[in-house]
This record gives structure tokens, sequence and C-alpha cells, in this order.
């Protein structure tokens, strides 16, 4: 049984980590609402982007395409770049992505493909470094940057180009954490290369404007300069998902921790009383019994 | 009065201006072009330049563009830069840095296209500094 002051100690403590968790819950807050902003304000560019390329694919085909489209022909090697935030204390978060990835090289494993990944943040890399050491081939340190611009991403973006004009790879995708809500972050896989065609909202629209346009200089020259942009962008994006899905993570898992020290401080108050009162209860007993002993 | 048409111009990063204007003038990657309403569908790269905007009013705005696409439509005309910043917020410690990161890419490329096309983007951005920063 613990004694008064071991109680009075442990109630303290635990109100103490209380305010913390209190604390790092409103700054998940509020860099949430500025993660959801940068999302937004970068929202324009991927969807215009998407547009233009669906419009230029639409035109350019065949043996014309260049290969960031169509791919190398084979899918043996598998490069997978895991971004996964630098910072834990936010649930599931990474351990969610870094399954999902699990999955997925163990899939490709058994499929006899060769598997390679990139890790983007920490928390992912150390937990796929358990199992997948010989498979990652690098890491990119994210830690030091506050606002993750389009630089960061275009620096990754880059990487992965030279790696895939050296024939390091042949299949690339990008996983990383879609942003729903704040209690919602669901892991996805995305592939970069080859470019999955995309999507067209309005097909009649594009196919109608398509057959007119005119290109400067030609369509296979923009388009060539277009799709090592769009990985970009599309990391870029995934980036900001991830950003603003870590401190949604962040922001339910701090509430739960301030929401059980609350709990836990209820519990060990009561017990508190019950023995403060217990010990005054003892206190006059033996008070009384020494008055009747007289 | 010429006819107005939406011009916007966005960067990865936001959405710079979106705008009823009467007149483009953007660097192409083939030389500077005007795009007035109704003009035909046209696609473009574009090379490191100041941008021209006449709104709706006849106010001239001005921007100077990193590079990026051009898309053209009759009706509307986007521009999708790789980076883009207003004349007035233009200075020099900013555009020395993107110089001296353009020559670091050039030193590092491998030889051969990579290469070239390093270089003509640092020729540009020179050529661009001295345009709108004469000193």
């Amino acid at each position: 049984m613990p004694s008064l002051k071991d109680l009075r100690n442990r109630i303290s403590s635990v109100k103490a980590t209380q305010k913390i968790t209190k604390a790092m819950q409103m700054v998940a807050a509020a860099k949430l609402r500025r993660a959801q902003d940068a999302a937004e304000a970068a929202r324009p560019y991927s969807q215009r982007m998407g547009a233009v390329l669906a419009n230029i694919a639409a035109t350019v085909s065949g043996d014309d395409a260049p290969k960031l489209m169509t791919g190398t022909g084979s899918d043996k090697t598998h490069l997978l770049i895991a971004c996964t935030s630098e910072r834990g204390l936010c649930g599931g978060f990474n351990s969610n992505i870094a399954r999902f990835v699990r999955d997925d090289v163990r899939k490709l494993q058994s499929e006899g493909k060769e598997v390679k990944i990139l890790c983007v943040g920490k928390k992912g890399y150390d937990i796929l470094r358990r199992e997948f050491s010989a498979l990652i081939i690098d890491r990119i340190d994210l830690r030091e940057v506050k606002h993750i611009g389009f630089s960061n991403a275009d620096a990754i973006g880059k990487r992965v180009m030279s790696m895939f004009e050296a024939g390091e790879f042949d299949v690339c995708t990008l996983y990383y954490s879609e942003f729903r809500s704040v209690i919602s972050q669901v892991p996805t896989g995305l592939q970069l290369i080859p470019a999955a065609a995309p999507e067209v909202d309005e097909a009649e629209n594009v196919d109608a404007a398509s057959a007119l346009y005119e290109y400067e200089p030609d369509a296979n020259a923009i388009l060539d300069d277009l799709i090592p942009r769009n990985i970009s962008v599309q990391i870029f994006r995934a980036l900001l998902e991830n950003v603003a899905g870590e401190m949604g993570a962040k922001m339910s898992a701090m509430d739960n921790a301030t929401r059980n020290a609350g709990e836990m401080i209820d519990k060990l108050t009561m017990s508190y009383n019950r023995q403060r009162q217990a010990q005054i209860t003892k206190e006059l007993i033996e008070i009384i019994s020494g008055a009747e002993a007289l | 009065m010429a006819d107005a048409f939406t011009f916007e111009l966005v960067s990865p990063e936001r959405l710079l201006l979106s705008e009823q204007v009467t007149e483009v003038v953007v660097p192409g990657s083939d030389g500077y072009f005007t795009v007035m309403a109704n003009h035909a569908p046209t696609m473009s790269t574009l090379q490191p330049g100041v941008a021209t905007v006449t709104t709706a009013e006849g106010k001239k705005e001005e921007y100077v563009i990193f590079g990026g696409f051009i898309d053209v439509l009759p009706t509307s005309c986007t521009v999708l830069a790789e980076s883009a910043v207003s004349v007035a917020d233009v200075n020099k410690a900013d555009l020395d840095a993107r110089i001296e990161a353009a020559k670091a890419e050039v030193a590092s490329a491998a030889e051969g296209e990579a290469k070239a096309k390093a270089n003509s983007y640092l020729a540009q951005l020179t050529t661009l500094n001295q345009q709108i920063l004469p000193a």
C-alpha cells in the first residue's frame, strides 16, 4: 500500500504530464491548421498539372511516348519511397504506413521482384530498418526543415529521376498517408513511374480541346519536361498530406493521453482521499480507545 | 477595349493570381509572346523571365517567373510556374542565391543533355538578372 506521500507525489507527476500532453495537443492543433492551409494552397497547382498532363497524354501515345509514361518494359526492380514523419508521439501514424510498406515489400518479394526502399523521414526508417535494412538504399532527412517547400520535394524528385535514368529501377511507388480528416489518415501507395494515365474528369472537354492544341516547342518536349515536374509535384503533395496527417494523428493521440491522465488523476485522488480518511479514523480510534482505557 | 479572359498564375506552393485580364505577355521558351482573348489553344514551356499582366481594369502587374508551363485556351490562360515572385518583391540576394544554385547544378550535372540544360538555365537567369536589376 503506497503511503500518502507517495500518492501525493504520483498525483503531482501525472498532473505535470497532463499539462505537457495538453500543450502538445494545442501545438499540434495550431500546426495542423497551418499544414491544412499549405495543402489547400498547393492543390490548384497539382490539379492544373493533372489537367494539362491528361490533355497532352491524350495526344502523345504509342512508341513516341517517353519512357517515364510507358515504363522500361519490365517490372523487375521496384523502388518504394516511404514517406513518414520525423517525430513520434503521433499514435499509429508511422507504424500504419510502415506496415503498409512492409506488406507490399513481402508481396513483391514473394513474386520474385527486387525491392529497393528510399525512406523519407526518420520514423519510418527506424521501423523498416529492423526488417529490411539490406533493402534500404538511403534515407532523406527533413528534420531541419520547418516548413516543407517545393524545393524539398523537388530534390527528392530529381534524385528519383536520376536513378531512373541510370536504370536502377523499373517501377516507382510512393507511400504516404492520405489525409482524410483529423481522425482518419489512410496509408496509400501511389505509382509514380511509369506514370499511371491521369484520370480525366471532363473527358469530352479534353478530347475536344486536345485536337486543336498547338505545342511549343512540341508535344514530346513538353511532356519530357512535364513528367519529371509532375513527379516532384506528387511528392510535394504527399509530403504536405503527411504533415497534415501527422499533426492530426498527434492531436488525437495527445487528446487521448490528456484524457487518460485525467482519469488517472481522478483514481489516484480517490484512493488518496480514502487513505487519508482511513488514517484519520485510525487516529480517532486510537484516541478514543486510549481515553476509554483510563 | 479588348475582351477579358481568366488568367491564373499558380506556383506549387500557392495560387498567386486569379483574375480577369485583357493581355498577358509571357517568356515562352521560343521567345516572348502575348496572349489575348480568343487565342488559339496553345501549350508552351516557359523560360525564366518577366510576365506582364494587364488586368481588365487596365492595371499592369509584373511577375518574375522561373520556368514553367503555360496552358492557353480561348477563354482562359493558366501559367504553371516552377516558382514566381512579383517584380516588386524581387531582391538581389534571392536572385543571386538562385544563380549560385544554378551554377552548382552546372558543376554537378553529368555531361551531355543535362549539362546543356543546366547551362542554358544559368544563362537565362543571368540575362534576367541584368534585365530587372540593372546595377
